[in-house]
């Protein structure tokens, strides 16, 4: 049961960790250098052994503290989830402690946060891209980058010689495409939100 | 008496059928096209159903489907082709002997689809030359039966004979 006893004794004598809000579970802010060692508490003492998801949140170039991991636990005891923020503490090259000892789920969602946001995970065995090719140069979750894409070279030189195919920018033509979710099926399915321009004629101001 | 028959009498013209070379190999091709099933996303569930009993695509005699690109000329790219994809789907086709054709199945195949982003190319015609689009999200199976047909209309009027002597238009990636 995740009351207010139960939280009160979790911040006894850790000062890294504070309650950020109990709207829908708990969540705990946490300074990333005790990361590792409060999620082998959790795991171990607290019964919160399942790691449900980890992934980041970029708050835009201007914010103080720009990269934010968080993490969803679960206990199968207490049936609850316990949220964790781990701030980034650099936003030029943000890195934390990979927590993929404590927990070995973590290796995956670690790299796929590694390659969409650019977050590095310290002491992670294979700190690889998992999604995008590993030459990639961008990191496509964060604020700065477009939803179409930025030109690079194809992945393969030899395809791409042959081809003359590269990885472009995709059309968006009064896009993004979004279903409206209502209404006849003709009409529902995905399509532009402003049909008023494409990329020949410019948006009407 | 007046016969109605239309086919081909032994006792009439013998043993001989006289035709044009391009006829007879066109005719041989279109009926055992061999398909490399480039299942990627969704649309391959359809293709997987256009194979079944219910829509049975081996009445049009290209139930054959092969997983090496070897032994199949009829690559059906049925799915969303991502750019870290788009490499292996390039390689397999040039794996594929001549003659072979390309179906781009579904709105992912053909323009990208509602994928409009960064790790998704906007249509596989920018590294295999397609033959045929089917529209649809994913497709009807009788849409790719009638892709099919229509691709073995394509066949039946092609050059054979011509595009033997012919060299191959791309010298292919290894």
């Amino acid at each position: 049961m995740i009351d207010d006893d139960f939280v009160k004794a979790l911040l006894e004598g850790r000062d890294f960790i504070s309650v950020k809000h109990r709207d829908d579970c708990l969540t705990l802010d946490c300074l990333p250098d005790s990361l590792i060692g409060f999620c082998k508490h959790l795991r171990d003492d607290q019964t919160f052994d399942l790691l449900v998801d980890l992934t980041a949140v970029d708050h835009g170039e201007e914010a103080d503290s720009r990269f934010q991991v968080v993490l969803h636990l679960y206990s199968l005891i207490h049936k609850s989830y316990l949220r964790l923020h781990v701030a980034c503490p650099d936003n030029q090259s943000p890195c934390i402690p990979s927590i993929s000892s404590v927990f070995p789920a973590a290796n995956w969602h670690e790299r796929e946060t590694f390659d969409m946001f650019g977050i590095k995970f310290s002491d992670h065995p294979n700190l690889k891209r998992i999604l995008m090719w590993d030459d990639y140069p961008y990191f496509p979750l964060r604020k700065e980058f477009p939803l179409a894409g930025i030109e690079v070279p194809l992945p393969a030189a030899d395809v791409a010689e042959v081809t003359g195919a590269d990885v472009d920018p995709a059309p968006m033509m009064g896009g993004p495409f979004v279903a409206s979710g209502n209404g006849r099926m003709s009409e529902a399915e995905p399509r532009a939100k402003d049909e008023s321009w494409t990329e020949e004629s410019e948006k009407p101001l | 008496m007046i016969s109605n028959e239309v086919g081909y009498n032994s006792k009439v013209e013998g043993e001989v059928i006289v035709t044009r070379a391009d006829s007879v190999i066109n005719w041989i091709r279109k009926h055992s096209v061999w398909p490399m099933p480039m299942g990627l996303a969704c649309c391959a569930i359809e293709l997987m159903a256009s194979a079944a009993s219910r829509y049975d695509i081996s009445r049009f005699g290209m139930e054959v489907m092969r997983f090496s690109p070897r032994q199949s000329d009829c690559m059906i790219v049925a799915g969303t082709v991502t750019y870290k994809m788009a490499e292996v789907v390039r390689r397999i086709y040039d794996q594929m002997g001549d003659p072979k054709w390309v179906v781009a199945m579904g709105a992912c195949a053909s323009t990208g689809g509602m994928y409009r982003s960064y790790a998704v190319m906007q249509g596989v015609d920018n590294v295999v030359p397609v033959d045929v689009y089917v529209s649809g999200c994913p497709p009807r199976p009788e849409a790719l039966l009638d892709a099919m047909m229509k691709l073995q209309g394509k066949i039946g009027n092609e050059s054979s004979v011509k595009n033997l002597s012919k060299k191959p238009e791309s010298t292919g990636v290894s």
